[in-house]
C-alpha cells in the first residue's frame, strides 16, 4: 500500500475534480478535496478494507488571506495504524461562509479539535454538538489566529523589516 | 468566566424538575476546579451529581492558554524551542527534541549518531521523570504519601543530569538544530551511571509498596476504564492507549533518532482502567532504563552536532575571533535566516503520547503555521465518558492516572 496507490484509488473513486493537489511532502501524502466530498471521503477511507484510516491524529485550521474565495483551510491528519501510513487531507472554504461539515460522528476525537479550529479561525462546523470557544474566553468577538491580527503592537517602531534589510 | 461556563451548556447546570425524577436525589452542580488541588493544574470540571454519583460533566479548559501557535508565527524557528518547553513541562526535553527533529526534517540536516544516542538518553530520562510524577501522584491521590517521597528524590537526580547538559532544570531548552549544545561531561556520565544503578532499587521499593497493595488495587481496578476501540476513536495515544490494549508506540512504529537500534518492549494493558495505566507507566520506566543502558553501553564516538552553520550556534570563543562565526552568531540569534518552503509533520512519543508538530513554512524567517498535536488535549475530551456513573473520588484518580498536564492542554 503506497502513496500512489492511495492517490489513484481516491481519484478513481471520487474523480479528479474532487481529489486534487496531490503532493508528497517528506513521504507524507497530501490531497485536497472539496467541502461536499469530505464526509463521504472520510467514511470511505475509514471503511476501506485495506486502507483503514481509522485514527484521526489531528485537525487544524489555516488562513491564507490572499487566496480569494479559499481563505480558510481545514487540515485533517489521518493515520492508518494497521498499515502505518499517514495521510493529510486539506479543504478550503471562503471566509464569508466558512461552513464545513463536522466529522464528530466518525471520530469522537474531532470534537475539541473542531472547537479549537472554530475558536481560532472561525470555521463553522455544521452539525457539531457543542460548537463554542474552547481555549479563549467566551466573550471574545474575533478569531485570533487569522492573519489580520498582528502578533505585536502595530505602533512599535523597532522591528520594522526594512530596517533590517528584509 | 465561570458564570458564563456554568450556563453555557444545556447538559449541565441546574437540573429541570422533570429530569430529576429519574434520579435518587436532587441533582447538584459541583465545580471541581479551576484551582482544586486534586486536578494538579488549572482546568475546571463542572460535574452534575446525583448524590455522590456523577451524572454528567463538562470541562472548561484554556485557563493558562498562552497562544503558542500565534506567538510561533512571529518567531524564528530557533526561538520556538522555548515555547515547546512549556507544553508538557514534566518532560520538556522530549518536546524540545521533537521540535528540533521536525526542523531538521524540513532543513534536511543529518544528525550524527552520537547526538542521536544522546537525545535518546535524555528523552528516556525525561520519560522516567514524567512517569514518576504521574504514578507517584496517583498513589498520593489514593492516600499513599510515602511512595511519592521515595521516588521524587530521583526526579531531582534526573534534573541534575539536565543541569549538567543544559544548565536548566524544568524548562530545559535542551539541544540545538543539528544535535546537542555540548557533549556529556564526565560528571554527566557519572550521574547517569549512578542513576542507572541506584534508581531501580527505589523504583522496586515503590512498586513493592503500591503495586500489590490491597487498598490501592481496590481503589484503581475497574475505575475509569475505556475500551481500546473507544480510546482509538477518541484519539488516545501513549500509555493511556496502550493500557487499553493497543500497542501503538511512535518509537516502535516510526522510529526516530535511532530508536531502531535499541531493544525494548511495548507494554500493554487489557481493560484501560486506572490500574492498567499505572502498570503500563511503571513498566515503561523499566523499558526506558533498558534503553538508556543500551545507549550508554554503545554510545558512539564522534561529533555531537551536525555541521549546519546556518542553524547551529558557533562556539562562543570563535565568535570573538572569527568573522564567519560572528556573522552566523548574529544571524542565528537575530533570526535572520530564512527557512525553506515546505510542509512537514513529525511526531515523537512524548510522555503522554504522540506529540506532533505540523510546520508550514512559506520561505520566511518564521513558520507560516505551526500546529502542535498535544496528546493531553485530545484524550482529555474522553474524560466525561470515562467518569460517567462513577463517584467523585474515582473521577479524581481517573484524572490523575490520565496525566493531564495543564501546560500541554492549553498550549
Amino acid at each position: 500500500m503506497t502513496n500512489e496507490q492511495i492517490a489513484q484509488d481516491l481519484v478513481s473513486k471520487f474523480g479528479e475534480d474532487k481529489i486534487y493537489g496531490i503532493v508528497e511532502n517528506y513521504g507524507l501524502l497530501n490531497v485536497t478535496t472539496s467541502v461536499d466530498t469530505i464526509v463521504p471521503l472520510l467514511h470511505y477511507l475509514y471503511q476501506h478494507p485495506t486502507f483503514k484510516f481509522q485514527f484521526l491524529t489531528d485537525l487544524g485550521g489555516i488562513h491564507f488571506p490572499d487566496a480569494v474565495g479559499q481563505e480558510l483551510g481545514v487540515i485533517y491528519h489521518l493515520h492508518s495504524l494497521e498499515n502505518n501510513v499517514r495521510l493529510i487531507i486539506k479543504l478550503y472554504v471562503p471566509i464569508e461562509s466558512p461552513v464545513v461539515p463536522t466529522i464528530t460522528k466518525l471520530y469522537a476525537a474531532a470534537d475539541w479539535m473542531e472547537r479549537e479550529a472554530f475558536d481560532f479561525y472561525g470555521i463553522l462546523f455544521e452539525g457539531h454538538p457543542n460548537l463554542k470557544r474552547i481555549l479563549n474566553t467566551d466573550d471574545m468577538d474575533y478569531h485570533p489566529m487569522r492573519k489580520e491580527y498582528p502578533m505585536e503592537d502595530a505602533t512599535r517602531q523597532d522591528k520594522i523589516d526594512a530596517l533590517f534589510g528584509r | 468566566m465561570s458564570d458564563v461556563a456554568l450556563v453555557s451548556s444545556p447538559n449541565v447546570g441546574i437540573a429541570k424538575p422533570e429530569e430529576s425524577k429519574k434520579y435518587v436525589n436532587e441533582l447538584t452542580t459541583l465545580n471541581l476546579g479551576p484551582t482544586h488541588p486534586a486536578t494538579h493544574g488549572i482546568f475546571q470540571n463542572i460535574l452534575t451529581m446525583d448524590g455522590e454519583t456523577i451524572i454528567d460533566s463538562e470541562q472548561t479548559v484554556g485557563y493558562i492558554h498562552r497562544a503558542f501557535e500565534k506567538i510561533a508565527e512571529r518567531r524564528p524557528l530557533y526561538q520556538i524551542t522555548t515555547l515547546t518547553d512549556r507544553m508538557n513541562y514534566c518532560s520538556s526535553p522530549i518536546n524540545n527534541m521533537g521540535w528540533h527533529m521536525t526542523v531538521e526534517k524540513l532543513l534536511g540536516i543529518e544528525v550524527p549518531k552520537r547526538a542521536q544516542y544522546m537525545r535518546v538518553i535524555m528523552m528516556e530520562l525525561a520519560r522516567i521523570a514524567d512517569h514518576i510524577i504521574c504514578n507517584s501522584i496517583l498513589a498520593v491521590d489514593t492516600g499513599a504519601m510515602t511512595g511519592f517521597l521515595y521516588v521524587m528524590q530521583w526526579r531531582e537526580n534526573i534534573y541534575e543530569i539536565y543541569e549538567e547538559l543544559c544548565g536548566a532544570r524544568l524548562t530545559t531548552n535542551m539541544g540545538r538544530f543539528g544535535g546537542m549544545e555540548r557533549d556529556f561531561s564526565a560528571e554527566a556520565i557519572r550521574k547517569i551511571k549512578h542513576f542507572l544503578s541506584e534508581f531501580p532499587k527505589a523504583l522496586r521499593e515503590f512498586e513493592s509498596m503500591v503495586k500489590r497493595n490491597r487498598i490501592f488495587m481496590d481503589r484503581t481496578i475497574g475505575v475509569g476504564g475505556i475500551s481500546g476501540e473507544r480510546a482509538l476513536n477518541y484519539g488516545f495515544t501513549g500509555p493511556n492507549l496502550r493500557a487499553a490494549g493497543i500497542d501503538y508506540d511512535v518509537r516502535a512504529m516510526n522510529p526516530y533518532s535511532s530508536y531502531e537500534d535499541f531493544e525494548f518492549d511495548v507494554p500493554v494493558g487489557t481493560t484501560g482502567d486506572t490500574y492498567d495505566r499505572f502498570l503500563v507507566r511503571g513498566e515503561e520506566m523499566w523499558q526506558s532504563l533498558r534503553i538508556i543502558q543500551q545507549a550508554m553501553d554503545n554510545l558512539p564516538e564522534g561529533p555531537y552536532h551536525a555541521d549546519a552553520p546556518h542553524y547551529y550556534l558557533p562556539p562562543k570563543q570563535e565568535v570573538y575571533r572569527n568573522m564567519e562565526a560572528l556573522i552566523y552568531h548574529f544571524k542565528i540569534v537575530m533570526g535572520e535566516i530564512d527557512a525553506p518552503v515546505g510542509e512537514v509533520y513529525h511526531s515523537v512519543e512524548g510522555g503522554n503520547g504522540e506529540l506532533g508538530f505540523y510546520l508550514v513554512s512559506d520561505g520566511g524567517r518564521t513558520p507560516y503555521r505551526l500546529k502542535f498535536r498535544r496528546p493531553c488535549y485530545i484524550y482529555y475530551q474522553a474524560f466525561p465518558e470515562m467518569i460517567k456513573g462513577s463517584t467523585l473520588s474515582d473521577a479524581i484518580i481517573t484524572m490523575s492516572s490520565m496525566n493531564v498536564i495543564a501546560g500541554e492542554l492549553d498550549t
